[in-house]
């Protein structure tokens, strides 16, 4: 399914390419002519939501575990916010983000996206700080959390108070999440994290296990819950902070892809951290290819892609899985 | 040497002392239940044995051996925890008793926890439950399947924390009868924290009778006494013998 999801979306795009003529480009690694298409445009884009829509979700079982709480995602801690504001800090301070016509454009990417990683980060850093000073567990983690957010958030509009009408622009162009910022760099990037921190949490499947059995549960069965709960939150921080930071802000896939999974195969994560890894990325992978088909030729973010489908589709699943 | 020494544990919670120096011994092939009114230590007296919580002071012995000097891996490995309540989610009853082998294994389970996992089941009638998801079986199912789980576990002292709350009459026999068999069968020892004075006598060798974070008294069914459930439970009791098994009757 994920494969013939890439297939499909390697055939969307505004020069048209014959089916089989996208299937000997991609299978032979073909760079010329419609080769060239496919690979240099439209599959950096794809293998980009592929990228993020699996580390987002996989980020999303791991806290959803880690928490104790099926609404957690890689934002509950603030993530979000703080790269938000972070990316703000980097358009408004050091100059990143400049609008010479009435065109949005952030000049600096790369200084965006190190501010919003680095804010990111802090946000992590916080929690951690605050977590340990009480007490490690789900509840201070998430009180912290919704605290280190609201901070951020309100920075954030202090910073859209201050911005002149052109930084207000490229703000909210950035908070959008658009995978139209993939480049190979980035993506090989973001693999360099997503692999080992997607192998530790294939590690820890079983550790994952006995904490959905309880606290004390787990603790008697070996497990360390404390340092269990700190490594999880700081690699799941590290993980989506880096896709936020590059892509901008995709919600709900961290939502989306483990509640589906979950209603497919259960919650053991033994197969729900693979099978929300390949959802994620299927659900990335159509909502980015809807939003450059529904306002042809314009492209929408799969930001706003996402928030929009994904309210709705997470409302249905609740229903359906608390429905009595 | 003794088979398991429980040695001045302190435990305080926020400056509040709640167990003050508590220390027993026990045999192999022990069940004992552990006595005593709400909030007087029960359940972080066996908490701190399985180190589920840290104790101020004291240790774990196993036949002279410091349990809590091992890693975690290494104190699940001889002492099992059924913890009061413990949380359902949506896993099979036989993953969710496979997760028992947890301290057992690196990487993954082997053929040998399969085995282990599926003779258990067998063992505690829960075969035809096997592929159902826990959270849809009933109370008393899991019951079963959270000691099914402490049993794959295969440790050398069970702790169970009121272990036959929310059964009927008939299941909390059998649970029970279940431990007790299991522990004098594999010999082992079980510490429990019973609620019900004449299910505790009825299936039990040893009793310890807590108050204010301390042990009252230890000892046979001869420490069943009025006066003792007077001094502990502060409630007026008759304690008759039927069959040669004390009953204990509260006025």
């Amino acid at each position: 399914m994920l494969v013939l999801c890439v297939i499909i979306a390697a055939q969307n795009g505004p020069i048209d390419i014959s089916f089989t003529d996208v299937l000997r480009s991609i299978f032979t690694f073909e760079t010329t002519g419609t080769g060239g298409v496919i690979w240099n445009i439209r599959m950096v884009r794809i293998i980009g939501a592929l990228l993020a829509g699996a580390g987002l979700a996989v980020a999303g079982v791991v806290m959803q575990c880690i928490l104790r709480n099926p609404l957690a995602s890689p934002f509950t801690l603030g993530i979000s916010s703080a790269a938000a504001f972070g990316a703000s800090f980097a358009i408004i301070f050091l100059g990143a983000g400049s609008s010479m016509t009435s065109i949005v454009s952030i000049h600096n990417p790369y200084v965006t996206t190190i501010c919003a990683f680095v804010f990111s980060l802090l946000a992590t850093g916080s929690i951690l700080v605050l977590t340990k000073l009480t007490r490690v567990s789900a509840e201070t983690m998430i009180l912290a959390g919704v605290a280190i957010s609201v901070m951020f958030s309100a920075g954030l509009s202090f910073m859209q108070y201050i911005a002149t009408d052109s930084q207000l622009g490229n703000i909210v162009a950035w908070t959008f999440g658009d995978l139209g910022k993939a480049t190979w760099s980035w993506n090989f990037l973001i693999i360099l994290v997503l692999l080992p921190v997607v192998l530790y949490f294939f590690y820890k499947r079983w550790d994952y296990n006995a904490l959905d059995a309880g606290e004390d549960t787990a603790k008697g069965l070996g497990v360390n819950t404390e340092r269990e709960r700190i490594v999880g939150m700081v690699l799941t921080s590290v993980l989506s902070a880096v896709i936020v930071s590059f892509f901008g802000i995709i919600a709900f896939i961290g939502l989306l892809g483990p509640h589906i999974a979950r209603l497919i195969i259960g919650s053991d994560h033994r197969y729900l951290i693979p099978l929300s890894i390949i959802l994620g990325a299927i659900i990335l992978i159509i909502a980015d290819g809807v939003g450059q088909v529904i306002l042809y030729p314009s492209v929408i973010p799969v930001g706003i892609i996402t928030s929009m489908l994904g309210g709705p589709l997470f409302i249905y699943l609740l229903i359906r899985r608390y429905r009595k | 040497m003794m088979f398991f020494e429980v040695k001045g544990i302190n435990f305080s919670y926020r400056s509040k002392r709640v167990l003050d120096n508590v220390s027993f011994t026990i045999k192999e092939d022990d069940v004992v239940s552990v006595l005593g009114p709400n909030g007087v230590g029960k359940t972080t007296l066996i908490k701190c044995i399985s180190k589920v919580l840290t104790p101020d002071a004291g240790s774990v012995f196993m036949r002279g051996e410091n349990l809590h000097q091992m890693s975690k891996k290494g104190i699940a490995k001889n002492i099992g925890y059924v913890a009061q309540k413990s949380e359902t989610s949506r896993t099979t009853v036989f993953d969710s008793v496979l997760l028992g082998r947890k301290p057992h294994f690196e990487w993954d389970v082997t053929e040998k926890d399969i085995r282990l996992t599926g003779r258990v089941l067998h063992l505690l009638g829960l075969d035809g439950l096997a592929l159902k998801y826990v959270d849809e079986i009933s109370g008393g199912e899991y019951q079963l399947v959270q000691i099914a789980r402490v049993l794959v576990q295969q440790p050398r002292v069970i702790l169970l924390d009121e272990p036959t709350s929310s059964l009927d009459l008939s299941n909390q026999h059998m649970i029970m009868h279940l431990v007790r068999n299991i522990v004098k069968k594999n010999h082992m020892a079980a510490i429990m924290i019973i609620h019900d004075l004449n299910l505790a006598i009825r299936h039990s060798d040893k009793f310890i009778m807590m108050k204010d974070g301390m042990i009252y008294s230890v000892g046979d069914h001869k420490v069943i006494t009025p006066e003792n459930i007077k001094a502990v439970y502060n409630i007026e009791a008759y304690v008759e013998s039927v069959r040669g098994i004390p009953v204990v009757i509260p006025i």
